[in-house]
């Protein structure tokens, strides 16, 4: 349960993240998507109090993350793998967390065994570690308190496929049993497959935001042309408005018929049409990684 | 995974915190060879007044003073590290994650300091001890030199915290605490006006006479004149700095 409202971040004249709102419920998976540098980060940091925001407010479980009676025992974070000690041994970083949350010092070996670190592992300083086995670690870390909320930043950061593919099982079954899960990520593919609700941002921004299937089934067609340049001025001519995509595709908000009669009309030969299904949301989110490009 | 309702977890109380905060000390590699460097120091200091020191020096009095003025030129490093680590290799995320109100976490440090400082002369005494059984000196110990001496290597450690904080970077607190005496040493003598400040404000002066006896109320009031500015106004600061800092 987490409720974000109105969070605002400035630095300085520039707005990191504006205006804010969303909620994540007990029992989904929320995942929280932009480019690099859209704000995602700072809204997390801000949720756990570690940023203080320049406007709104947010709570976890009905009260400021900083009001929680022991946060760690109700809200598993991980928003860096990689800060953590260097010179600190994995099996040491959870035993002092355990520690300060009160957990009897078992669960640091039951943790390790589940994030599938093994004992040499363990052993070996978190500096020797691969971004991989730090988001392991991490993930370990979150999961230490035995939380109702996990806040996780890019978990999916340094996984291989196989270990993309067992966090969201775990991910999945920690839902599945009530929990609440927030989790950020710039790759679309990688949410898409977990998340039952989606937040896009983008320049602090939110640009998207609902139940995945809702979004992912967005209005409107896939077009693709032969001529796209020539196929985007005939759609403009016929008053149907179209956003870019990857290889010439255009995103047409209209019905297949309007936009095949105004590639016919223009005498333009078409290599696709069909209904925009994660289309939708991919080209959005291609557009604003494009806008972001543009912007540097 | 349960209500809120339900359960209520209580936060860490502040001796735990502190245990936890003396634990995070020797536990990284840089703070296990400080604190072995430490107390290599010490017994050295007590090896080679038995093996090249005046007769005179081969007590525990003497030996004790040594061990402790050794033991305190790398004391506040591992005060300083305790605090700067949290930024520089970023473990702050984690630790005011677990514990949001921050001040709770300093005094945690400074509690962690402050027995690591006694830690630290119950070191130096039984290094002294061991090393008058071999030299076969005088057993007199002032009461006054376990006080000072104490307070001595304490003041020590919380220096050490208090720069850490008021910079929050493992370089610059070091270099800075370093340098701070001799950039006094140098002010105190070349400027004449700054000689009087220098012997209110200077801690190396201030310091200067806390092993050697006992203090005259002069020396106590200088002593807490310089204490307050460099680790009291310090810490303030950090602890300003701390309140309104974003941790990333």
């Amino acid at each position: 349960m987490i409720a974000v409202d109105h969070l605002t971040k400035r630095y300085g004249s520039q707005l990191a993240v504006d205006d804010i709102s969303f909620g994540c419920e007990p029992g989904t998976v929320t995942g929280f998507l932009g480019p690099n540098g859209a704000g995602k980060s700072t809204t997390l940091r801000m949720i756990c109090g570690l940023t203080p925001p320049s406007a709104g407010a947010a709570t976890v479980l009905d009260r400021p993350y900083h009001k929680l009676d022991n946060p760690g025992r109700r809200v598993g974070v991980l928003l860096d793998a990689s800060a953590q000690h260097s010179g600190r041994t994995g099996r040491e970083v959870l035993a002092v967390s355990a520690a300060v949350l009160g957990v009897r010092p078992s669960r640091v070996g039951e943790l390790l065994d589940l994030v599938g670190l093994s004992k040499s592992a363990a052993r070996k300083r978190v500096g020797a570690y691969s971004l991989g086995m730090r988001q392991r670690l991490g993930i370990a870390h979150a999961l230490l308190g035995d939380p109702s909320v996990l806040i996780l930043d890019e978990p999916a950061n340094g996984l291989d496929p196989e270990g993309i593919y067992w966090m969201r099982g775990l991910l999945r079954d920690f839902a599945d049993r009530a929990g609440t899960v927030l989790l950020s990520s710039h790759l679309l593919t990688e949410v898409e497959a977990v998340a039952d609700q989606l937040v896009m941002i983008g320049n602090g921004r939110i640009v998207a935001q609902g139940a995945k299937s809702e979004l992912l089934a967005a209005s409107g067609v896939i077009v693709r042309a032969l001529d796209p340049a020539a196929m985007h001025e005939a759609l403009a001519e016929a008053g149907l408005t179209a956003t870019p995509g990857a290889d010439g595709a255009l995103l047409v908000e209209a019905e297949a018929e309007a936009v095949g009669r105004a590639a016919a009309d223009a005498g333009l030969v078409l290599l696709e049409l069909r209904p925009a299904d994660t289309g939708g949301l991919e080209q959005l989110f291609l557009s604003l990684t494009r806008e972001e490009a543009l912007v540097a | 995974m349960t209500a809120i309702a339900e359960t209520s977890y209580p936060r860490a109380g502040l001796p735990r915190l502190a245990r936890i905060e003396l634990r995070k000390m020797a536990d990284t590699r840089a703070g296990f060879w400080l604190l072995l460097v430490v107390a290599l120091m010490g017994a050295a200091i007590v090896t080679i007044t038995l093996l090249a020191g005046e007769a005179k020096d081969q007590d525990l009095h003497s030996l004790f003073q040594g061990a402790l003025w050794t033991v305190s030129i790398l004391l506040p490093v591992l005060g300083i590290l305790a605090v700067t680590s949290e930024w520089t290799q970023r473990t702050g995320l984690t630790t005011f994650a677990l514990v949001p109100e921050r001040e709770r976490v300093v005094a945690a440090k400074v509690m962690a300091a402050v027995a690591l400082g006694v830690a630290a002369v119950v070191a130096s005494l039984v290094a002294a001890t061991v090393g008058n059984l071999l030299a076969g000196g005088s057993w007199d110990l002032p009461t006054w030199l376990l006080g000072q001496g104490t307070l001595f290597e304490v003041l020590a450690m919380l220096g050490g915290v208090a720069f850490g904080l008021a910079f929050m970077n493992s370089a610059l607190a070091i270099v800075l605490y370093y340098l701070l005496p001799t950039v006094w040493a140098i002010l105190g003598e070349t400027v004449h006006a700054l000689d009087k400040p220098a012997n209110w404000l200077d801690t190396s002066r201030t310091l200067e006479p806390v092993l050697d006896g006992r203090l005259t109320g002069t020396e106590w009031a200088q002593l807490g004149t310089s204490l307050g500015v460099w680790i009291g106004l310090v810490l303030l600061i950090g602890l300003w700095r701390l309140r309104r800092t974003e941790l990333k």
